[in-house]
């Protein structure tokens, strides 16, 4: 065991199945020699070298076009995208190639890829630097989609995406970088398409992702103290594959559900989530479902407000009283 | 240093069997008649509606595919655009399945489930058609990039036309693949068209791929696309150039599409005459003349073209008889497990 961050966690991640497996190559802006612009891959250019940890121009299609051509022909590509928000400029990779071109082929073409990438908000960079763009991925048949919310889930799941013959966007979430977790000694391998049920609880589920969990566990922690409301908390870790049978069993426990969602309301993951449990398990509930999510806006620079737009550990504690006291 | 021109003229000779030879030049013409009488017929299949969808045709252009996969090796890759049955046949993919997927059956080459603008043969280093302007462009490097990881030798092309030239993914990928020095050769096939709209409208230099070259450090390369002799001699040098180590080529072929642009487009857009001033072009006549030039018989020249045409109607019979694909098909290959599951 060893105290790790988030951060920390990425660098022995990509370490971790660089070692593994020589095919295996890294590229992204700024990531080799510099040790990328979060210091989330310091010290591997050293490790592997220059021909397996590359520097690339700022070309994201270059970058994600590159990666999918290498994982099409027998090497196992991890690509970063400095921050989620860009890709908006490399979308068709990630929407028209990587997820279709398997379906298209009728099976002929394989895309075994991991695009890492920093996303969320929290550190007052902006509506273009601080979005959760984890539904953008969502909606595309072909993807799968992760997000760890701490040290240990970062390496398993890092190393699960790299194993996993399917392209996965892998959302780290910037806020965590220096978040610290207590991580095993060795090989660290997790499953895709798991979520964790990391707090156990009878009066209501609260499902949330990356930096939303914990908040959650907070408000948790909170509602209990304070209201003898006892919650379960389900990281729900991997949106495709979605993990409904943990959500699905933990409604069937509380009878009550609520997501806890940073992406912008409208199309958020947890309307899936609810749709899934409104349709399957409608008569375990006993009351509305209800999302918690950032207001349908661009996110706010300023401390302030950029505060006021996330979902807090007391603005979910509070939806909860209030739903549940209703 | 020499140009690549100088090159091909030093390497060029005379007579049937200089540096190209007979047997190369009868394949050369013989896989230009494939091409040519393919797409003519998926074209009469279009208007009889039995190709559905869209269709987009390299009538015209044949030799710069000819000339291209006459210089490939196996486990060379091809990387092609939705204009692409002719660089799928090239590669020596069949007729029927080209034809078959074009028809929407299930002895289509994809079963009919990418259609005419995503032929795909793995196995003939076909590795896709792409429908998206210009991101192959950025794919063939990352293949290109792998071959030089693993000391692989093979070389990736990717043919695409002068409209890609404008996207930003051309730019993104020339200026990658030199820095990288990726065995990458990238062709553009300049047949003055868009869609509907003269290239020359619309680009700041008057040769869209040639005239950028330079911006990448690459040598300024523009040939005669409709002669496959200079295509083939062409594309041996970067191909040359690739497996040395010394990185990507840009190579534009001068062209014109017969046809229009896809489906039935009558292309009224075109000046009066210059269809027909660049019939007097066509690749296959020229190549034609080229073999009786060099005393290839008459009788040998028909033989080739029969037996092209024997496979092209053997290959539609095939595909009006065979069924249209299972509807079990719907959802396989969504993912690498065969599936389609998001959930458990
Ligand atoms: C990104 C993108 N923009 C527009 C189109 C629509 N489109 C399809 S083909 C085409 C013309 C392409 O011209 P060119 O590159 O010269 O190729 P050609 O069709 O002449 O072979 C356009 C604009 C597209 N498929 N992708
Ligand atoms: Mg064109």
């Amino acid at each position: 065991m060893a105290e790790l961050t988030y951060r920390d966690a990425v660098i022995r991640g990509i370490a971790q199945e660089m070692s593994r497996d020589p095919d295996v190559v890294f590229l992204g802006e700024d990531v080799a020699k510099a040790g990328g612009v979060f210091k989330a891959t310091v010290g591997l250019y050293e490790q592997f070298g220059p021909l397996r940890v590359r520097d690339t121009p700022i070309s994201e299609q270059a970058i994600l076009g590159a990666a999918m051509g290498a994982a099409m022909t027998g090497l196992k590509p991890i690509a970063e995208i400095m921050f989620s928000d860009f890709f908006a400029v490399c979308f068709d990779y990630i929407a028209n190639e990587f997820p279709k071109s398997r379906y298209m082929s009728n099976g002929q073409v394989k895309c075994p890829l991991v695009v890492r990438t920093g996303n969320g908000a929290g550190s007052r960079f902006g509506a273009q630097h601080s979005q959760s763009v984890e539904n953008w991925c969502m909606m595309i048949p072909g993807l799968k989609v992760v997000a760890p919310s701490n040290p240990r889930d970062v390496i398993g799941l890092l190393a699960a995406s790299v194993r996993d013959p399917d392209p996965v966007i892998f959302l780290e979430h910037k806020s965590l970088y220096p978040t610290k977790g207590e991580v095993p000694d060795g090989e660290i391998v997790d499953t895709l398409g798991t979520a964790k049920v990391l707090r156990s609880g009878k009066d209501a589920t609260i499902c949330a992702l990356a930096l939303m969990v914990p908040r959650a566990l907070e408000a948790a922690e909170k509602l209990k103290a304070k209201h003898g409301i006892d919650c379960e908390v389900v990281d729900v870790r991997s949106l495709v594959p979605l993990d409904t049978q943990t959500i699905l069993g933990s409604v069937a426990r509380t009878h009550r559900l609520f997501t806890v969602e940073e992406n912008p309301r409208l199309c958020g993951w947890g309307a899936e989530i609810v749709s899934i449990v409104a349709d399957e398990a409608f008569y375990d509930l006993d009351g509305p479902p209800v999302r918690i999510t950032t207001p349908h806006i661009p996110l706010p620079a300023a401390d302030i407000l950029e505060d006021i737009v996330l979902p807090t550990p007391d603005r979910i504690a509070e939806t909860v009283r209030r739903s549940l006291q209703s | 240093m020499a140009t690549a021109k100088d090159r091909a003229q030093a390497k060029a000779g005379s007579g049937l069997n200089d540096d190209i030879g007979e047997q190369k030049r009868l394949e050369l013409y013989r896989t230009q008649v494939v091409l040519r009488e393919a797409e003519q017929r998926a074209y009469d299949l279009f208007l009889q509606n039995l190709v559905k969808g869209t269709s987009h045709l390299s009538l015209g252009q044949e030799a710069v595919a000819a000339g291209f996969a006459g210089a490939m090796k196996p486990g060379d890759l091809s990387f092609c655009t939705y204009r692409g049955h002719a660089h799928t046949l090239a590669r020596g993919v069949p007729v029927e399945k080209v034809l078959g997927e074009l028809m929407q059956r299930d002895n289509g080459l994809m079963r009919g489930k990418g259609g005419s603008m995503h032929l795909t043969s793995v196995d003939h280093g076909v590795m896709g058609s792409y429908a998206i302007i210009g991101a192959h462009l950025p794919i063939a490097c990352g293949a290109a990039w792998r071959a030089q990881y693993k000391g692989d030798k093979d070389v990736s092309v990717c043919f695409f036309g002068d409209g890609t030239t404008n996207i930003g993914a051309f730019h993104e990928a020339l200026n990658f693949a030199a820095v990288w020095k990726l065995p990458v050769i990238f062709v553009c096939e300049n047949n003055l068209y868009m869609e509907y709209t003269p290239i020359g409208d619309v680009t700041a230099v008057p040769q869209p791929a040639a005239d950028r070259a330079s911006a990448y450090g690459l040598e300024r390369i523009l040939i005669d696309g409709n002669d496959a002799d200079v295509v083939y001699r062409a594309a041996q040098i970067a191909f040359d150039k690739a497996r040395a180590g010394e990185g990507p080529s840009l190579i534009e072929c001068l062209t014109y599409r017969q046809s229009g642009h896809s489906r039935a487009d009558p292309a009224k857009y075109r000046p009066e005459g210059e269809l027909d001033r660049w019939k007097l072009r066509d690749p296959i006549k020229i190549y034609r003349e080229r073999l009786l030039q060099f005393g290839v018989a008459e009788r040998v020249i028909a033989d080739i073209d029969a037996q092209v045409r024997k496979v092209v109607d053997d290959a539609t019979e095939a595909c009006k008889a065979a069924p249209p694909p299972p509807l079990d098909i719907i959802a396989t290959d969504v993912y690498a497990d065969g599936g389609w599951a998001w959930r458990n």
